[in-house]
């Protein structure tokens, strides 16, 4: 099988790889471009647990080509913390997950958190209605949600002081 | 004191955040080959033969192994080491796995899958526990008791018949919890290698890296000194990575062969089969009850559904019935108990381990003890709470019970007085407690050792470093370690370095299940400590000229009054008059003075306590169900890390609420043109329901603290008690709402609907099981209770008539 090029923005920096065409997005970063902080639960777009924000929107990068995502802009977990201030400390959602226990065992968190963000960037004071509805697609087993929307709120009230 | 009990942020909670905790799935290493498995598509067959020659000159397959290459047999329980890693002959339900390809990368393991040929020959498929009970062949596993009955098991506490039989009321109630399944979001992996010296390590995603290690040791009948397994991180674990499985021992034998690193991540379909999750359980209660609402006697019948294999079952089969004597007095007490095979994936452990059914059963027939007694539900159990360091009547010892404040705290936050029977048609309150283990009192494999082993290593530097063999899996154990350390040295949590589940460099602890880990490692974490301060404090004390006894270990200094050293100053200190410093502690528990065989299941260093209310409203024209408000009290004893501890109690409520609303792991049969075969109705993450962000309800969560003697600073468990009255609170709710009676899980509205045309009938608004049937229980072991002069043993059949 030939490999397939591709470029495209990751966590702000260019990246260039090749890789065997028939790989999602969640394979790509997990597997070429070593960023495993990107999580997977189904692989079948069930769990949301790989979302990551494909120019600023969430997307199931397990229902993405990769092909796809040529000279898109992709943010991971990985990038979130660089992306507020210079990364030396945490995104306030991230801060605020830890304090208040919103990652038990973490495995949904990443793709939580970036769903999270992208709702604040769209709407920075969220109901926890609205909160529950934007994390509906994601999957956690651990906390009974009820922490995960404590900690948006928080996140959202830390971001604009 | 200064971190016990302060809300913080755990220890490993930044590198959650981040997308740094490294998963099983997420250790990638040089030369690395990928493995898949064959399985089974039969549910009950023989394997004639296995032809792997096509798979094996695939381009790109590195290795072929078949059951051929696994002689030895594993499994979790010294008594049913029943599973092969790959089956050389008898496959017993679909997705049993039958060989392994490793290859280049998963694509091509995949499709040299396909190139394997497996001629099978069907046998019948026992695929319910009728059919187990009444079907003695084809027989799924020779070593059964009896045709298909895994497992029978008798008690008598007491005369429990006459007891029912004399008491002023007798109910009879049947019940059946559905069996579901654990689904954590992580996939189950590992990766198997080769160090650089020759030995073998394990990652795993693993409750129980201890037992996988002696596992390993077995199945490659290698020494285990050259075996390191590593617990990766849980990405969730519920019970569902308690139980050594095939693809551990199948990846590590390959990397062995072939010298190079070896990954399996099952997919989720595999993941369903894999299983081990909550038993189906049918149950009968005979329950006596006096005028005045005590408990006369109670003669409790559980039948089990297994599935193919033992994994946890014969503890799992005790456990529906050791705990229900914890909760409420009950002076005699009858228990029967039968575990069949069907052809299924195997139930072993998940949350409450056993326990969750028959909960759900009893907290419903005391509500229909109440309401016949025209009593208050909360009341009734108020009368009727097992006394605080009391024995029970199948010698069980109870230290503190924080029961009593737990229920009246949720009456009281629920508004319960001016609410029950009182909120109209639809709308309904319901109540129930439970009760549950802080660790299993005896190990799985019978040993004098300690269960839990804490070893400290500090420098002149100032840095502690723990390592345990404790397991997280999310639940915070690496963050109570650390806590417990971190109090007894007056330091702060986040300056040690924890170091846990690596049976190659860390004390042995049993792993994370039974709820046992914050006792167990809290109190080897203590004796660890303690060593150690004790020799910093008499190296300081000399410095500062002050009985060692006077100095306060806290905030990062060893002081008394104004005089004061900074920790590192006392750890140069002592490391100058001691050498080395480092320490270890252990931990076993009390023992149980249950002497009857049998008794090994249901003892522990404590009982934690649980209370809830659970607020529903019925459409009555659809039978929808909305859980609008739980309200839980958590008898913790001591809560560690307050934070963490809401969370456990959260998580708990969220997933018993998912159990008894929606979710089932069942089984549908093939049409005949696809074999018939017997496969999991809905193994996605889609099709099994479970509780999203839109349908979980606010939770009020109150944490009583009651301290108990045996556990450390008084800390109870946290991670599974708070689960057990959920699921018949739910159904008591709806009770209360609508006036019919739920007594099966899942709940659904098709249920409620069918209840309600009942009610509109004038028949009895009850959906739930109709019969029992005739289970071959053997005469029961005769113990007698404590307060019928017992010793704890049981009296031989003959001397019965004799003794009583």
């Amino acid at each position: 099988m030939r490999h397939a090029r591709l470029a495209l923005t990751v966590n702000g920096e260019k990246a260039e790889t090749l890789f065997a065409p028939y790989k999602t997005l969640l394979e790509v970063l997990r597997e070429d471009l070593n960023l495993t902080g990107t999580k997977h639960g189904c692989e079948l777009g069930e769990c949301g647990a790989c979302a990551v924000l494909v120019d600023g929107e969430p997307q199931l990068a397990c229902l993405v080509l990769a092909l796809e995502c040529e000279g898109r802009s992709i943010e991971t977990v990985e990038g979130m913390a660089e992306s507020w201030k210079s990364g030396a400390e945490l995104h306030p959602l991230q801060a605020a997950f830890a304090d208040l226990g919103a990652a038990q065992c973490g495995y949904c968190t990443p793709g939580i958190l970036l769903t999270a963000k992208a709702l604040l960037a769209h709407e920075p004071h969220p109901s926890r209605e609205r909160i529950r509805e934007a994390i509906s697609g994601n999957l956690c087993r651990c906390t009974g949600y009820q922490q995960i929307i404590d900690a948006i709120e928080e996140g959202a009230a830390r971001m604009s002081k | 004191m200064k971190v016990i009990g302060k809300p913080r942020r755990r220890v490993d909670g930044r590198a959650k955040v981040v997308g740094e905790t490294r998963f099983a799935d997420d250790v990638v290493l040089p030369r690395m080959l990928h493995m898949k498995l064959l399985r089974s598509p039969h549910p009950h067959a023989l394997i004639e033969a296995i032809n792997t020659e096509k798979a094996k000159a695939h381009p790109g397959v590195h290795l072929v192994l078949t059951g051929q290459d696994f002689p030895v047999t594993f499994g979790i329980l010294p008594i049913t080491q029943d599973e092969y890693p790959l089956a050389p002959q008898h496959v017993r339900y679909v997705g049993d796995p039958v060989a392994a390809v490793i290859a280049r990368d998963e694509q091509t393991a995949t499709e040299a899958l396909d190139l394997i040929e497996v001629r099978y020959r069907p046998l019948d498929t026992i695929s319910t526990p009728e059919e187990a009970l009444a079907k003695a062949e084809p027989r799924i596993h020779a070593y059964s008791e009896q045709g298909n009955i895994h497992r029978l098991q008798a008690f008598q506490f007491g005369d429990a018949d006459a007891a029912i039989a004399g008491a002023d009321h007798v109910f009879e109630d049947l019940f059946f919890y559905e069996g579901n399944t654990h689904l954590p979001i992580e996939q189950h992996a590992c990766v198997a290698a080769i160090d650089p010296d020759g030995k073998l390590t394990l990652w795993s995603s693993t409750q129980v890296p201890h037992y996988v290690h002696r596992s390993l040791a077995r199945v490659l009948q290698m020494p285990a000194s050259r075996i390191r397994v590593i617990a990766t991180p849980n990405g969730g674990g519920f019970g569902g990575k308690c139980d050594v499985c095939n693809h551990e021992m199948v990846a590590a034998k390959a990397a062995v062969v072939l010298g190079r690193p070896v990954k399996i991540c099952l997919n989720r379909e595999e993941v369903f089969y894999l299983h081990r999750g909550r038993h189906p359980v049918l149950m009968k209660f005979r329950t006596g009850v006096t005028k005045d609402g005590k408990l006369a006697g109670m003669h409790l019948q559980t039948l089990v559904d297994g599935g193919g294999y033992g994994s946890y079952g014969v503890a799992s089969t005790f456990y529906t019935g050791a705990l229900q004597t914890v909760t409420y007095e009950l002076p005699k007490y009858k228990f029967e108990a039968a575990r069949v095979f069907t052809n299924k994936p195997p139930c072993g452990p998940k949350r409450g381990h056993g326990t969750p059914q028959p909960r759900f059963g009893q907290e419903i027939q005391l509500d229909k003890i109440a309401e016949k007694l025209g009593r208050d539900p909360a009341d009734l159990r108020l009368g009727m709470l097992a006394k605080p360091n009391s024995l029970t009547a199948n010698w069980l010892k109870i230290g503190s019970i924080g029961l009593e404040q737990c229920l009246k705290t949720v009456v009281e936050r629920s508004d319960w007085r001016n609410r029950f029977r009182k909120l109209g048609a639809g709308h309904g309150l319901g109540l129930a407690c439970g009760s549950y283990l802080c660790g299993a009192g005896l190990p799985i494999y019978w040993n004098k050792m300690p269960q839990s082993g804490v070893q400290l290593l500090l420098d002149r530097s100032g840095q502690a470093t723990v390592f345990c063999g404790a397991t997280e899996i999310g639940q915070g154990s690496d963050d109570v370690l650390t806590a417990i350390v971190a109090e007894v040295l007056g330091i702060d949590p986040l300056d040690i370095r924890c170091v846990t589940g690596d049976t190659g460099i860390t004390p042995v602890d049993l792993g994370s299940y039974s709820s046992r880990v914050t006792v167990m490692m809290g109190n080897a974490a203590i004796d660890a400590a303690e060593k150690v301060k004790k020799q910093i404090a008499e190296a300081a004390a000399e410095e500062l000229e002050v009985a060692p006894d006077r100095l306060v270990f806290a905030n990062g200094h060893v002081s008394f009054d104004a005089r004061s050293l900074t920790f590192p100053e006392a750890v140069v200190l002592a490391e100058e008059k001691f050498g080395t410093l480092g320490s270890v502690g252990s931990y076993k528990p009390p023992r149980s003075p249950g002497r009857y065989k049998g008794a090994g299941v249901g003892p522990s260093p404590a009982y934690s306590y649980t209370a809830c209310v659970v607020e529903a409203e019925v459409d009555q024209a659809t039978g929808w169900i909305h859980i609008p408000k739980i309200w839980i009290a958590h008898d913790i004893g001591r809560t560690i890390n307050p934070v963490l501890a809401r969370g456990q109690v959260e998580g708990s409520v969220y997933m018993g609420l998912s159990e008894a609303l929606m979710e089932e792991q069942v089984f549908r049969r093939l049409p005949p043109k696809l074999s018939r075969a017997l496969v999991h109705k809905m193994p996605s993450l889609l099709e099994y329901k479970s509780i999203t962000s839109l349908d979980m309800p606010e939770v009020d969560t109150v944490l009583i603290e009651d301290p108990d003697p045996n556990c450390p600073f008084g800390a109870k468990e946290v991670g599974q008690g708070p689960l057990l009255p959920v699921m018949p609170a739910v159904a008591n709710a709806i009770y209360d709402a609508v006036g019919v009676r739920i007594d099966e899980l899942p709940i659904t509205p098709d249920k409620v609907l069918r209840g309600l045309e009942l009610k509109a009938a004038g028949k009895p608004a009850r959906i739930g099981p109709e019969h029992f049937p005739k289970v071959p229980y053997p005469e029961p072991l005769v113990v007698p209770p404590p307060w019928e002069g017992g010793d704890g043993k049981e009296i031989k059949k003959n001397d019965a008539a004799a003794v009583v």
